[in-house]
């Protein structure tokens, strides 16, 4: 581990990794709520126009498709706004008109030599500088920042777009924000795991948070640590297995969704197995419903002819008229004492 | 039901589409404070664009509307509108609790940089107590039933405290002892004085909550009157179209 933390490139990429990883999943949250996973794949093809921009003119490769990824994502929000069924054929234009230029340029530049081009697309960090470190930081800082201070508004428009118009949310504002926090998040993550690669890393920690979590902030947190675990642990091991960077940030965070779908499975199936449900009765509990209501730890429970019933996701269960054990708590109200 | 007061909604020769196509027009219709309204009519008649159309989400093409006093152009404070959308997933693709989205029901109502603050929380757990929840509020919202999910929905528009609150299908699709529940959350807001316009195909599910019927077909208002009235008037309906019962 020191030996690679004394490598002066290996430091810049594990910083370059910590950020993406912040990052990617707290923008990518609300695109998978969004139903809209593959977004961020769409901006990356564009961001390779922007840089092969940049290679043109000679000019710094990062800032050409932070611009282009930008505008990208302005467009796409104003094209799906108009609602027109001829919207989904444009933005395929877009994309992969976006992804050939780069392509065409690049190659035309570097001549047959392609390198440059594979190092945009899959990734090349251990080429990251210390000015791209401090770069992607700000960025990251920004991303941050925006999504911390407009996180309950982002989530109100990407769960139900209509009730957020018509409650008088700013939503096509709001929408063009998350494209624009998307791409910034692109153009950070282009070095560390690459164009082609980079909407996994904003998507799969998320889809593996859902599997673990039962709420919106829980899931955001549990999103942002394995978006993390999985950059920069999938950094470390390019390094000593010495494999391409992206594709193994990428892979880890498929391996951590499995064992997440996995654990939570495991999980359900052990709280199935123990605890009891309730008689199936079409009359639902609640206040001032006619049976008693009992305080039950941090819950209450129905008297029903005798029997106490909690509620539970969509039964109920059979609660002891015991007072509640230590180990009863809100995680694991699906622990009954016998 | 008093006149004194101004009404909360005023239509004339009103109508409302998309693209600049009307889908219902020549409406008019006043609504006083106070009132429960339901809004029947067959599917495609138009119903869902006209009370749409009051909360700004399809267009108002002509003649004048008047929400709250102040014309629908013009009026700028949302909030004082309160909608009940019909929706099957309340949090789109992730996970999300009865708190998290009844929350979301007060953000217009502050500026973006402001978070929530504890007036706005009690304001939550006071709407979940309205629509009976407040024992549910941490659960995740894909775990309730489409009843229990109506009421998160009717909670965010309540949370607000609307002066009007617009309602599309509260009781469609909802079992018989959710519906029962349904209702009386709907008779407890009605008797508090809660002005509200309820679009339904259910009749039956909302008894003794409705104080007046507006039918809708083919983009016309086709009745408008007491619950009483509209049995007769289906009943006349019926007669004429030749049928023995609509």
């Amino acid at each position: 581990m020191s030996e690679m933390l004394a490598l002066d490139f290996m430091r810049n990429a594990l910083l370059a990794a910590l950020v993406v990883g912040l990052a990617a999943p707290m923008v990518g949250i609300f695109l998978v709520q969004r139903r809209l996973s593959l977004i961020g794949d769409g901006l990356g093809h564009v961001a390779l126009a922007g840089v092969a921009i940049g290679v043109i003119t000679d000019s710094a490769p990062v800032w050409t498709a932070l611009v282009a990824a930008v505008l990208g994502g302005a467009a796409i929000e104003l094209v799906r706004a108009r609602g027109r069924t001829s919207g989904d054929i444009a933005l395929a234009l877009m994309f992969y008109g976006g992804i050939a230029a780069g392509v065409v340029v690049i190659n035309k530049v570097d001549g047959t030599q392609t390198a440059n081009l594979t190092g945009y697309l899959f990734g090349a960090i251990t080429t990251t500088t210390r000015a791209d470190v401090v770069l992607f930081a700000v960025l990251c800082a920004v991303v941050v920042v925006v999504v911390t201070v407009l996180r309950q508004r982002l989530f109100a428009v990407a769960g139900d777009e209509e009730y957020a118009r018509a409650s008088g949310l700013p939503v096509l504002a709001l929408n063009i924000a998350l494209s624009i926090l998307t791409a910034v998040t692109i153009v950070v993550a282009m070095r560390v795991i690459g164009l082609l690669l980079i909407s996994a890393l904003m998507i799969i920690p998320n889809a593996a948070a859902q599997q673990v979590s039962r709420s919106f902030r829980a899931a955001s947190w549990w999103g942002v640590v394995l978006g993390i675990v999985s950059s920069v642990g999938g950094v470390v091991t390019s390094y000593y297995a010495d494999t391409a960077s992206g594709g193994t940030v990428v892979l880890l965070a498929i391996g951590i969704f499995v064992a997440a779908a996995l654990a939570g499975a495991a999980r359900r199936a052990i709280a199935g197995s123990r605890h009891r449900h309730a008689e199936r009765h079409p009359h639902e509990h609640g206040p001032g419903c006619g049976h008693e209501a009992v305080t039950h730890g941090d819950h209450v429970d129905y008297l029903h002819d005798g029997h106490r019933h909690a509620a539970h996701e969509g039964h109920y269960d059979e609660h002891s008229a015991d007072p509640p054990d230590a180990a009863h708590t809100l995680e694991d109200r699906e622990e009954v004492p016998r | 039901m008093s006149t004194a007061a101004p009404p909360v909604l005023e239509l004339s020769d009103a109508a409302f589409g998309y693209d600049g196509r009307p889908v219902i027009s020549h409406v008019d219709l006043t609504v006083a404070r106070g009132e429960v309204v339901a809004v029947l009519g067959p599917n495609g008649s138009g119903k869902t664009t006209l009370v749409t159309g009051l909360l700004g989400l399809s267009q108002h093409l002509s003649g004048d509307v008047q929400v709250l006093g102040t014309p629908l152009a013009r009026l700028t404070d949302r909030t004082r509108l309160g909608y009940v959308p019909q929706r099957h997933t309340l949090s789109g693709g992730v996970r999300a609790t009865v708190t998290e989205v009844v929350s979301t029901g007060l953000l217009a109502g502050r500026p973006w940089w402001r978070p929530a603050g504890r007036a706005d929380r009690k304001a939550v757990q006071e709407a979940l107590e309205a629509v009976g929840l407040a024992d549910r509020a941490r659960f995740d919202v894909e775990t309730l039933s489409g009843g229990q999910r109506r009421r998160v929905l009717i909670a965010r528009a309540l949370v607000a405290r609307p002066e009007v609150i617009v309602m599309d299908e509260p009781t469609a699709g909802v079992d018989r002892a959710s519906q029962r529940v349904l209702a009386g959350v709907l008779q407890r807001l009605g008797r508090g004085g809660t002005t509200m316009l309820v679009v339904t195909h259910e009749l039956a599910a909302l008894r003794g909550v409705v104080d007046r019927i507006v039918e809708i077909d083919t983009g016309r208002v086709t009745f408008d009157g007491p619950p009483q009235g509209y049995a007769e008037h289906r009943a006349r309906y019926a007669r004429s179209a030749g049928r023995g019962a609509a």
